[in-house]
């Protein structure tokens, strides 16, 4: 046999299936460019944003409401127009989308430590730790991921001060979301486990000796990502989600500070007075957003579970 | 007139890179009331046939050239082909028929599909049809559900359904695949009288060439998608043309006598698996190196031995204790294995044998009994580093190459698994040529350790399972099954590895198999299990020539046979 | 049959123990309810005398018990905020929450399963396409979003709809219905739609998904083998088999239906129970939140056991096993 040669990794990424389901699908291609430039805006805010929301001597109450610079009335340094305060639109969204990106990948990281590793003991060992474990994560799952999170901030609102709430807000809204997010990874984890528990390499590894804690590392653990891959990517949008519904209802991040949630919260009051810019672009970004997290969360479901084509 | 002629199909499912060919230019007939045996290894394009016939083909499959004609008609131009011309039965019964209708309403609609009857006189055949399939009490079954009937009845429902509307044409595709032997001969018969007696044309569709032996009147072998040869049962059997045939043939396990080994007439001429011959000069370096815990060598005390081995498993779990229903898996199992023997288990799926492995192999404790290795208890030994040091004495190779393997672990990796964990070598360097020793002596080669299991055919996944059981210097192997999931010709290489490496190493085995001809070419003596225990243990010619249990007779009077040498 | 129903029953009446001793802890710790029910000049003996009053002293145990009780008659104290007893407060706004619920999830119903039994058995045709980019944006859309929409359409540029409340009411003397009025129904359309939208498209991928799956599965390959005609084989079996999960599913998404109608009639001002918990949470309304919480527990898992009563309905291998 000759040695072959191995291609370097973007070559084999871009000839593999998963590889080629991409390509084949422009809605994908768009959604991922769309999203690595959003992502990539908004990590970058503080170097490319024009202004500092959070700089309160560069606001002017002077440039209230001015509108998007193509409307009559504009000014082209505030691009997308300002908002009540003065604040420039496009500054506070790029500002936003990084809270909004920030909040929903810190809880769906940590749903999916604490989903996998409960997901893994109560699959793998079954019997009272199944029982116990899975009983927690149905009670969590009656309980929608909004609710959660109105209960979490309703109780720390109970005996925290204003200011100290307004300071844990991102918190508590991280906690709620990921609390709100684990029971379904550990679920499907913990199916995924008792599959692949019950295959011929992990009796294999059993026969070899190996402890639970290796084979649940090493050999079950790689094989059930899969699955959690998924679940974590549409989550991801869920929780983004979850954090602009919580701020519009004025439960989450404090109106003082831009995020997707509290920007469309601002442009609601002026619903009926017309400068809607203020609601209709931060709501076309987090549409977007969470769209082309969306998309690309059905791209590897189609790539990850063929099943379900 | 003949019933049905394929005249060149070619059958083409093109993909992303290529087109693959599944059936190419084959041409065969068929009469009224014969059965057409369809025989070939997986991958043959046999199945494609079948469903080609009847225009199911998935997409993109579709014929890319010749024609299929049914009594002279073109396929592609009868409207009611489906059901009402050609029927088709599928190998699985437990997922043919919809769980949620009754065998009843599954049977009227389908007859009422194709005549004009009342529902009354729809319900009225659907009973007669079952009668005629021997399902008993035909008038009570008709109402029950298909989760109450057990595999061969469901089978026979399936019969029944596929005869509703008095088809010219039947396409069985490997129909008694999933069922055991029993049930197997039974279901065989019913199929080749109901034929002979409504005069239907059958294409039967197997990998197993007992089933043809016993059933079709005509056989074509395929290979790679095309018929190698064609030709009246007996002949093809007994006066195979091809050398493809020959070797298919050769590498049947026979029932009726034992041979040294199995001939091996490998055919090969397009892309094959071809592996490198296993170099068996290699085991005298470090696999026979014993370590320094190994026992005495030459002792007469057995190797292994069982006594009143038992074990229940939870069928209905409750709060309270007393609701709690057990099934008793395995109930006291006794047996005795000497160094160096090969012993026999065989029983039909459910009979408890691969639960006797896995309790030998310490994957499921037993409830009760003892088992002793090398005089030592082992379930006794819970935790201890003694335990680890007889554990690793006992590997075993499993029945399926497609999950025995983790996929996402490369093949090197795989096999110095054992060794990292019994630390049984000093560096990575010498683990590393130790698995490339391993790979070279299965007949892979070291460089196959670079890749993932997913590149390899099952067949040589079976030997990388077999190299990662050799790899912790094993005296003691349990063979569960293990060419159960392969093709006969693979089984045969994959059967002489394991003899060669017995003879070399001094192996002392447990082969688990439901396959009688399998065991009888591979045991020094055999143990049959029948619900959970032993009914009879003898020498391995001794069982097959004089049976002394009733239940081991049948057995062996079911087990297929290609006929008189 | 009864057995299992046994056991779910005591598994629901679990559940709600486990969700009512939340409530109260949450009740009992929480902030004093003692400082809530008293002005500034009471004087010490008095705030005492009151925690004697309230049984604030005695054991815990004792204490939860009481609370259990409380519950089970419909005390939950007063509103901190409004004053008024919890329990009648929630009976006032309970209809109008049921109605827009109702409404919402048959609209989801109604349109989501025909557009997912539809793209499932037509995978391929365009139309199936346009549904399931319909249905990402749907799930992609955040409720309180898509209702600012339709009111900044419907309500203000078009002014078809009103955009807020829920128009004239009809008493019926246990149901205050705004169903038997124009006014009525011209309301209920705008968040009948904003919390009907994101059910629907979930609803529609769900079924999409499990036709696909029982259309590749053995038995449907048979019937079509047997020559059982197409309708017979899409709605006879195929929809008959996809009823089970998608049951279950659409049971467990009434949880989300309660939820995304905190955020709907926070919108759109409809006087229901989870307008009443917004308030309540941004006003720390400690009685009101617990009661609603139960509330809210009670409902999960009476659909919950309704919707186990509908599989004995539906499978036969569940009615068989159960006898």
């Amino acid at each position: 046999m000759t040695p072959e040669q191995r291609p370097n990794l973007f070559l084999r990424a871009y000839d593999s299936d998963a590889g080629y389901k991409f390509r084949r699908s422009p809605l994908t291609v768009l959604a991922g460019l769309i999203l690595v430039l959003m992502i990539g805006a908004a990590m970058l805010a503080p170097w490319i944003a024009p202004f500092d929301p959070f700089d309160k001597a560069s606001i002017d109450l002077f440039n209230a409401l001015i509108p998007p610079a193509w409307q009559s009335g504009g000014d082209p340094a505030f691009l997308l127009g300002t908002d009540d305060q003065g604040r420039d639109l496009f500054s506070t969204i790029l500002y936003g989308t990084r809270t909004s990106v920030f909040v929903g990948a810190i809880s769906v990281a940590l749903a999916v430590c604490a989903g996998v590793t409960f997901g893994l003991i109560a699959g793998y060992f079954g019997g009272l730790v199944d029982a116990v474990i899975m009983r927690i994560v149905d009670i969590q799952m009656t309980f929608p991921a909004i609710m959660v999170a109105l209960l979490i901030d309703g109780v720390t609102r109970s005996f925290m001060t204003r200011d100290q709430h307004s300071e844990m807000a991102i918190v508590v809204i991280i906690i709620a979301m990921a609390l709100s997010i684990w029971p379904q990874v550990a679920r499907t984890v913990r199916a995924s486990t008792m599959v692949e528990k019950s295959r011929e390499y992990v009796l294999a590894a059993q026969v070899i000796g190996r402890g639970s804690g290796a084979i649940l590392a090493r050999h079950i653990l790689p094989n059930v990502m899969g699955p959690v891959l998924v679940i974590a990517t549409i989550n991801l949008g869920v929780a983004i989600l979850g954090e602009a519904t919580l701020s519009f209802l004025g439960l989450g991040i404090p109106a003082g500070e831009p995020s997707l949630g509290t920007l469309i919260r601002i442009g609601n009051d002026f619903i009926f007075s017309g400068e809607r810019w203020m609601l209709i672009y931060p709501g076309l970004t987090l549409a977007l957003l969470v769209l082309s997290v969306n998309l690309l969360g059905d791209w590897l479901r189609d790539v990850l579970d063929p099943k379900l084509r | 007139m003949t019933l049905l002629s394929i005249q060149n199909l070619t059958v083409e499912y093109p993909g992303r890179k290529a087109t693959f060919t599944a059936v190419r230019d084959v041409t065969l007939t068929l009469e009224r009331g014969e059965i057409l045996g369809l025989v070939g290894e997986s991958g043959a394009g046999k199945s494609t046939i079948g469903t080609a016939i009847m225009g199911l083909l998935d997409r993109p499959g579709h014929v890319a050239g010749g024609r299929i004609l049914l009594d002279g008609t073109d396929t592609t131009s009868i409207p009611d082909l489906l059901g009402a011309r050609v029927s088709m039965i599928f190998q699985d019964p437990l997922t043919s028929l919809n769980p949620l209708y009754t065998v009843g309403q599954q049977l009227v609609e389908t007859l009422r599909t194709h005549h004009r009857l009342t529902p009354p006189e729809a319900r009225g055949k659907a009973v007669d049809l079952l009668d005629q399939v021997g399902i008993r009490e035909p008038e009570t079954r008709v109402d029950q559900y298909p989760h109450q009937f057990s595999g061969g009845m469901r089978q026979r429902v399936v019969i029944a359904l596929a005869l509703c509307s008095d088809p010219d044409l039947i396409i069985a595709d490997e129909p008694t695949t999933a069922l055991d032997v029993s049930v197997q001969a039974q279901i065989l018969d019913l199929l080749c009288n109901l034929v002979k007696e409504r005069g239907v044309g059958v294409i039967l569709v197997t990998h197993d060439m007992g089933v043809i032996a016993q059933t079709a009147d005509r056989v074509a072998v395929m290979y790679h998608g095309e018929v190698v040869e064609e030709g009246p049962t007996q002949q093809i059997i007994h006066a195979p043309r091809h050398a493809y045939t020959q070797s298919l043939l050769a590498a049947v396990p026979r029932g009726d006598r034992k041979l040294d080994r199995f001939p091996s007439l490998s055919y090969a001429p397009i892309g094959a698996d071809v592996q490198t011959a296993p170099d068996l000069s290699l085991t005298s370096t470090w696999l026979r190196s014993k370590a320094p815990d190994v026992g005495t060598g030459a002792s007469t005390k057995p190797l292994l031995s069982v006594k009143g081995l038992g074990i229940r498993f939870l069928t209905k779990n409750a709060i309270l204790p007393r609701n709690r229903r057990y099934v008793d898996a395995v109930k006291g199992v006794t047996f005795d294995i000497a160094r160096g023997e090969v012993l026999g288990l065989v029983g039909e799926s459910g009979s408890g044998k691969s639960t006797v492995a896995r309790m030998i192999a310490g994957i499921h404790p037993p409830d009760t009994g003892q088992i002793l290795f090398d005089g030592q208890d082992i379930a006794a030994r819970q935790g201890s580093h003694d335990r680890q040091a007889l554990r690793r004495q006992i590997q075993m190779i499993f029945q399926d190459p497609f999950s025995s393997l983790n996929p996402r672990m490369r093949v090197r990796d795989i096999v110095a698994e054992p060794i990292h964990h019994n630390r049984l070598a000093g560096s990575g360097a010498e683990t590393q040529k130790i698995v490339g020793d391993l790979l070279t002596i299965v007949g892979l080669g070291a460089a196959a350790g670079d890749r993932f299991p997913h590149e390899f055919s099952g067949g040589q996944r079976q030997r990388i399972s077999i190299a990662r059981a050799l790899a912790t210097r094993p005296r003691f192997l349990i063979c569960d099954e293990p060419t159960s999931a392969l093709d006969v010709s693979i089984q045969a290489q994959i059967l002489n590895l394991l003899k060669d490496l017995r003879d070399a190493l001094d192996l002392t085995v447990l082969f688990i198999s439901h396959d009688l001809p399998v065991v009888r070419q591979m045991c020094d003596r055999v143990a049959v299990m029948q619900k959970g225990q032993i009914c009879e243990l003898s020498e391995t010619e001794r069982l097959f020539e004089t049976p002394q249990n009733a239940y081991t007779q049948e057995l062996i009077d079911l087990m297929p046979s290609l006929g008189p040498a | 049959m009864i057995r299992f129903l046994l056991e779910r029953l005591l598994q629901a009446a679990l559940l709600l123990l486990v969700v009512a001793f939340l409530a109260f802890v949450m009740f009992r710790f929480a902030g004093d309810p003692v400082a809530q029910m008293v002005s500034i000049d009471t004087t010490m003996e008095d705030r005492t005398a009151l925690r004697e009053a309230l049984g604030l002293n005695d054991p815990l145990p004792t204490q939860f018990a009481q609370f259990v009780m409380r519950a089970l008659h419909g005390d939950f104290g007063l509103s901190y905020q409004l004053g008024r007893p919890v329990a009648a407060l929630l009976a006032d706004r309970l209809p109008a929450s049921i109605e827009l619920s109702l409404i919402a999830f048959g609209l989801a119903l109604l349109v989501g399963i025909p557009m997912g039994v539809y793209a499932g058995l037509k995978p391929e045709s365009w139309l199936s396409r346009a549904f399931l980019i319909f249905s990402l944006a749907g799930i992609s859309l955040p409720t309180f979003f898509i209702g600012i929409m339709l009111i900044l359409i419907f309500g203000v540029e078009l002014g078809a709809f009103p955009t807020f409340g829920r128009g004239d009411t009809v008493d019926l003397g246990w149901w205050t219905t705004g169903l038997l009025t124009p006014s009525g129904w011209h309301s209920i359309i705008l968040p009948a739609c904003t919390l009907g939208l994101f059910q629907m498209t979930f609803i529609m991928r769900l079924v999409r998904a499990e036709i696909l799956e029982v259309m590749r599965s053995d038995y449907i390959k048979f019937a079509r083998a047997r020559g059982i005609s197409k309708t017979r084989i899409h709605y006879g079996h195929a929809l008959k088999n996809t009823l089970v999960p998608v049951m279950t599913i659409a049971g467990l998404q009434l949880g989300s239906i309660i939820a995304f109608g905190i955020v709907t009639e926070s919108v759109f001002q409809w006087p229901g129970i989870g307008l009443l918990f917004i308030q309540a949470i941004s006003t720390v309304d400690i009685p009101v939140m617990s009661a609603y919480l139960l509330l809210v527990a009670l409902i999960f898992v009476s659909i919950n056991l309704l919707v186990d009563l509908l599989y004995f309905l539906v499978d036969p291998r569940l009615r068989m096993s159960s006898k």
